[in-house]
């Protein structure tokens, strides 16, 4: 039994071992083994992650363009930042950015969590509507943007007649996608009906992991519904929605396939995010150093926000 | 309120996390508000000088 074990090929490679090799094997310490398995990742980490943020940041203080790569770079201190932050354009679509942000995040938490409060009920067909209500989040985003782009054509879209059958206006009359003042509700309404499955399956997972003893022990208390859902459903799934907007608000500060897909940005620049904006700024009019200083402008934004969330979500899982 | 102020004396975590959190939050608020160009203008190094009060002041003790 003992000869079978020492053939088994960790001893095979053992003995194949230079013997230079592995006494310095053997030497080495758990941390520094610890240091090996880790040091992949770390590199990777860098490479991936913080050297193209130093880089960013360094081209944002310069007018590099990608486009003339033989050209001198200047550096330009803060002019690009200067720039940003004085266009009344790049203001526009900080107001659009935070309509669509908003207005999206307001609607998928309501319709998710209603949703997942009805689902959370026991009734029959349960799983085939959880299954019918998660669709939409399987689907492409570009194949939504073309998908809804029928949808709210003025003369043949499903929508404009389903507006037209509750209000009795011409369906013909208005054009969801072609409005300035529409557009922007029509990359909210797509990006809704997407995601709120999403939300709707955390709020699931929140409610179902409320356990049955403490309703059983509030209906003792002779609590009523109403107060049952806002002293025990609302504050244990508090938790779970909080990351629910977090990931959410992440994922729609970058909005870009969707809205492109549908809009295009239009009409005008009603429907500009700043991730479209600065994709034009960085690869349709290579303005390298402006793009990552517009870039830099984001990530502290998106990072402070993080920041303040992730701790407001820590202190409620405290409670 | 007295204790607030005490902590930020002894520079402890909890009432300096909540003045970084204010200042990113106005930040944010100024960079997305469609009210005054200026305090758009301004929205940046208020953000900015948030987060980086935040991330230091994060190593504070309790």
């Amino acid at each position: 039994m003992q000869n079978k074990s020492s053939s088994g090929p960790i001893e095979r490679l053992a003995e194949s071992t230079p013997d230079s090799i592995a006494s310095k094997a053997r030497g080495l310490s758990d941390r520094a083994i610890a240091w090996i398995f880790i040091a992949p990742t770390i590199f990777l980490l860098l490479a991936v992650n913080i050297f193209p943020l130093i880089w960013t940041i360094w081209l944002s203080f310069t007018n590099f363009r990608v486009n003339r790569p033989n050209r001198d770079i200047d550096w330009v201190g803060f002019r690009n930042y200067e720039r940003i932050l004085t266009d009344t354009d790049t203001w526009a679509t900080m107001q659009a950015t935070a309509h669509f942000l908003v207005w999206t995040i307001v609607l998928q938490v309501l319709i998710g969590f209603t949703l997942a409060y009805l689902i959370n009920k026991k009734f029959r067909g349960n799983d085939m509507w959880t299954t019918i209500i998660v669709l939409p989040m399987m689907l492409s985003p570009a194949v939504v943007g073309n998908f809804w782009t029928f949808l709210y054509q003025p003369q043949i879209g499903l929508f404009n007649y389903v507006v037209a059958f509750f209000t009795g206006a011409d369906p013909a009359s208005f054009s969801m996608i072609g409005d300035v003042h529409l557009a922007p509700w029509a990359i909210v309404i797509a990006d809704t009906w997407m995601w709120t499955p999403f939300v709707m399956l955390i709020c699931l997972a929140g409610l179902r992991s409320i356990p049955d003893y403490i309703y059983e022990a509030a209906e003792c208390d002779r609590a009523s519904k109403w107060r049952q859902f806002w002293t025990i459903t609302i504050p244990m799934v508090l938790p779970f929605l909080m990351l629910a907007v977090l990931f959410r608000g992440i994922e729609n500060f970058k909005m870009f396939d969707l809205v492109v897909q549908l809009t295009g940005g239009g009409p005008g620049n009603t429907t500009t995010l700043t991730s479209i904006d600065l994709k034009r700024e960085a690869f349709e009019k290579w303005r390298t150093g402006f793009s990552s200083a517009y870039a830099v402008i984001l990530f502290v934004t998106v990072f402070g926000l993080a920041s303040i969330y992730v701790k407001a979500l820590n202190k409620v899982k405290e409670r | 309120m007295i204790d607030f102020f005490k902590g930020l004396l002894w520079f402890r975590r909890g009432p300096w996390e909540m003045i970084a959190s204010i200042l990113i939050a106005l930040g944010v608020f100024m960079l997305m508000q469609p009210y005054a160009m200026s305090l758009y203008t301004y929205s940046f190094i208020v953000t900015l000088v948030g987060t980086v009060m935040f991330i230091i002041v994060s190593h504070f003790p309790e």
